[in-house]
């Protein structure tokens, strides 16, 4: 737990970057501090590692003040991600990935094991360990800057807008991968971006900061949808953001049913369960299911019950010409389906027990 | 010495000024006009450099050599064709000098223009040559006045080396002094020399504030 | 090319303390002392003021002195001064206008290592003197051996002037000659001078491959 405590960073010609900030960071999970240019996301966030130390207030790291660590072994203790990587151009991709772990003194050996671990960790080919930084493309680079953070398997990691130098290709596929990680790792992460999309997307937590370094709200990502705290979080949060909330409604408690059939339309299967398409008309029974192949059939959209959100179940739905979802199981078998009706009211439910449902499904 | 002879004695300088004018005259001329022509030769060559990047490396580890050689052994090794204690003697060297110092100086000042300000100027009907005039160079001038400041106040201190073959400008001064085992012409001579450095930069540094007000506009931004 | 067939092919130009190889000793370790003198001074100064980021007037002021300074003038004015006789004093002047380009280089590129990565290497939580010796040296390395390239360039040259006040090397060889009208000497030692200036900068251009990454130059083969 990283815990801000009436934190104030005032500089000398008087600009005050961070004001009166006091919030908590739980541990295991992702807190996103997002935010326009100067709101003092990335100050705030180099305050916990001493980049930039406090004038007023504490930041206590599990109760203890980190003004009483000396800097250099409080570091080494918080893994450290940047925007550019920032790895080192004079030495090979496995010694950059091995930093920490030398710095603290382990043998070069197992320092570098550890490296190789890690590379793979982040999804590197460890045929590249033994290139330099400029051998990389931009993407293979941040995940070393990850791998690096790692290394000496620290419980906290700060991430400073790691993603926003890469294409938005590369940097939906780091997303999805730190996601992964963290499955895995359960860290303590910070992470501050200025893409709010992204800060719903990674955040367990997301502090809403706004410009002068006030606090503007923290919450869970699907109640920060449906309660902004002021007009500058709505603003901030952007359109459609009833739509975007839906995502951290699970899907499972919709109404199925487990038939092929509804007015005027019929889902086509093929012989292992999966959906094929959408037929005009009723069912002619289950013999055609072999023969009818994808001819006439019409497009459709699944969801996945147990994983999806309803976001994913409404998408569904608006995909196919019947107007209903197709609800799949895990492995992609027809599970049933979902009318219009069933969803409305689903929709309904998630608008009115806007509370909290939960610690929602990413992605 | 240490007999408690002074630094610098007025007197001698006041009987001398004629003969030290001369001097600085002399000087003036082998130290700027190398420049000058390094200036005229190094434009087109670094021209040809920047268009044809195969020139490049050899013009430029061509001009890291030429620049790598003592001034003094240049001097002596161009005697035999130019004569003891000529002008020429001197300037030739230091034109190669400059051109080792303008010919990158060049390069770089055009490789500095950004590609998407090289392309709309094409793209708004620029030939090739109203380009150049119009677009690319005046984007250079601040990197080629870089490497002019730094070859013309080289080539201000390195014409006094040639005072050892019998031509140096101010560097007579240096010989005179030590010949004599006296203080002040050294002094004098050091202090004009640095004197016409920092004026020559200066004038340089005008220049190129004048050419390029959008420079200093950025600066003061 | 006959005068250099006189003075290269005279074997009496070959031994004693005269000849070409005493000469040539000489000069490379008058230079080489001067040159360590003055990377001992000018190397501390500027990874200090590069990595402090104190101090940087200093820096310019003496780039700016170095270039303009005649080195004939201050050769023979700091001889002067300090007593003619024995060789040491000119290792003064030597030392003084190598010290610039070391000091400057050194300084910039120390200043010239990418913010980021400074950032980056502290957030690891290296100490200030890590970060120095361990990422901004070995990624300043290529612009602070070209400091010492041009001081030692500097140096040779500068050594061939001082032998006008008395200093041994190749230098001896222009002057005497000239001195003497005994041309042959003159454009054998000029000669002299340039190759040894040459393989300066040759040896430079190989101690740069060994010493900078392959990381940092960017010249490592593509595939391993």
């Amino acid at each position: 737990m990283i815990t801000f405590e009436g934190v104030t960073k005032r500089y000398g010609d008087g600009t005050v970057a961070v004001d009166n900030l006091s919030l908590q960071v739980p541990t295991g999970a992702i807190t996103v501090f997002v935010g326009p240019s100067g709101c003092g996301k990335t100050t705030s966030l180099r305050m916990i590692n001493r980049m930039i130390d406090a004038t007023e207030g504490r930041i206590l790291l599990d109760d203890k003040d980190i003004r009483q660590i000396d800097p250099p072994t409080l570091r080494r203790g918080i893994g450290y991600v940047i925007q550019q990587a920032g790895l080192f151009p004079h030495r090979k991709i496995v010694d950059n990935v091995a930093t920490v772990p030398y710095l603290l003194g382990w043998d070069k050996k197992k320092a570098r094991a550890r490296a190789m671990e890690l590379l793979e960790r982040v999804g590197l080919d460890t045929k590249l360990a033994g290139r330099y930084p400029f051998q990389l493309s931009g993407g293979q680079q941040q995940r070393v800057g990850v791998a690096r953070a790692l290394a000496a398997d620290p419980p906290v990691l700060l991430m400073d807008e790691p993603f926003s130098a890469v294409d938005p290709v590369v940097r939906t596929s780091l997303q999805d991968e730190l996601l992964r990680l963290q499955s895995e790792l359960h860290k303590t992460i910070v992470f501050v971006t200025h893409d709010i999309d992204e800060a719903i997307k990674l955040g367990d937590t997301v502090a809403v900061l706004r410009v002068g370094g006030h606090l503007a709200q923290i919450a869970d990502p699907s109640t920060l949808l449906a309660e902004p705290a002021d007009d500058f979080v709505e603003g901030f949060l952007g359109k459609d953001r009833g739509i975007r909330r839906l995502s951290f409604v699970p899907a499972g408690g919709v109404a199925v049913r487990a038939e092929r059939d509804v007015p005027g339309w019929s889902v086509v299967l093929d012989g292992d369960d999966r959906p094929l398409g959408w037929r005009a008309g009723g069912s002619t029974g289950p013999t055609d299911t072999q023969a009818a192949g994808k001819d006439g059939l019409l497009p459709f959209g699944t969801f996945d019950l147990e994983k999806d959100s309803l976001r994913a179940a409404l998408d569904a739905a608006l995909l196919a010409p019947s107007g209903c979802a197709i609800a799949v199981d895990g492995d992609g078998r027809f599970a049933g389906v979902v009318t219009r009706e069933a969803l409305d009211e689903a929709l309904l439910r998630a608008s009115g027990a806007a509370g909290p449902t939960g610690a929602g499904s990413h992605g | 010495m240490g007999d408690g002879e002074p630094l610098v004695r007025w007197a001698w300088i006041g009987r001398n000024w004629p003969s030290i004018q001369q001097l600085l005259v002399d000087h003036v001329i082998m130290a700027l006009l190398p420049v000058l022509l390094g200036l005229l030769i190094a434009l087109p060559l670094g021209l040809a450099s920047a268009r044809w990047r195969v020139l490049y490396q050899p013009t430029v580890g061509l001009m890291n050599v030429v620049y790598s050689l003592p001034s003094l052994a240049v001097f002596i090794v161009l005697i035999p064709v130019t004569g003891l204690a000529e002008r020429a003697t001197v300037i030739i060297p230091l034109t190669f000098y400059s051109l080792a110092v303008l010919i990158p100086a060049v390069v770089d000042g055009l490789e500095a223009v950004p590609d998407h300000v090289r392309q709309s100027a094409v793209a708004m009907g620029f030939g090739p040559m109203r380009r150049l005039l119009q677009v690319d160079l005046p984007i250079a001038v601040p990197v080629v006045l870089a490497g002019l400041r730094v070859a013309t106040v080289s080539s201000i201190s390195l014409v006094s080396v040639g005072a050892l073959i019998g031509r140096g400008g101010l560097g007579y001064l240096f010989i005179d002094g030590w010949q004599r085992q006296f203080y002040t012409p050294i002094v004098v001579g050091i202090v004009l020399v640095v004197a016409l450095a920092v004026l020559a930069d200066g004038l340089l540094v005008l220049a190129q504030r004048l050419l390029t007000p959008w420079a200093r506009a950025r600066r003061a931004a | 090319m006959n005068w250099l067939i006189d003075f290269f092919g005279n074997p009496a130009n070959w031994s004693g303390p005269g000849g070409i190889p005493a000469r040539l000793l000489e000069h490379v370790e008058f230079s080489l002392v001067a040159l360590i003198l003055s990377m001992i001074i000018a190397i501390p100064l500027g990874l200090l003021i590069g990595h402090t980021g104190r101090g940087a007037v200093l820096v310019v002021v003496t780039a700016n002195a170095a270039r303009a300074l005649p080195t004939l003038g201050l050769v023979v004015l700091i001889v002067l001064l300090v007593g003619v006789g024995t060789t040491w004093p000119v290792l003064i002047p030597l030392v003084a206008l190598a010290i610039p380009p070391i000091l400057v280089n050194t300084y910039e590129g120390i200043r010239g290592v990418d913010e980021d990565l400074r950032d980056a290497a502290y957030g690891m939580g290296l100490r200030g003197g890590q970060v120095l010796m361990k990422v901004l040296v070995p990624v300043a390395l290529p612009l602070i051996l070209l400091g010492l390239r041009v001081a030692a360039i500097q140096v040779v040259a500068t050594a061939t002037v001082a032998a006008y006040v008395g200093l041994g090397g190749l230098g001896r060889y222009i002057i005497d000659g000239l001195a003497t009208k005994d041309f042959p000497s003159t454009i054998g030692g000029a000669v002299l001078v340039a190759v040894l200036a040459l393989i300066v900068q040759l040896a430079f251009s190989l101690l740069q491959r060994v010493m900078v990454s392959p990381g940092v130059s960017r010249r490592a083969a593509k595939a391993r």
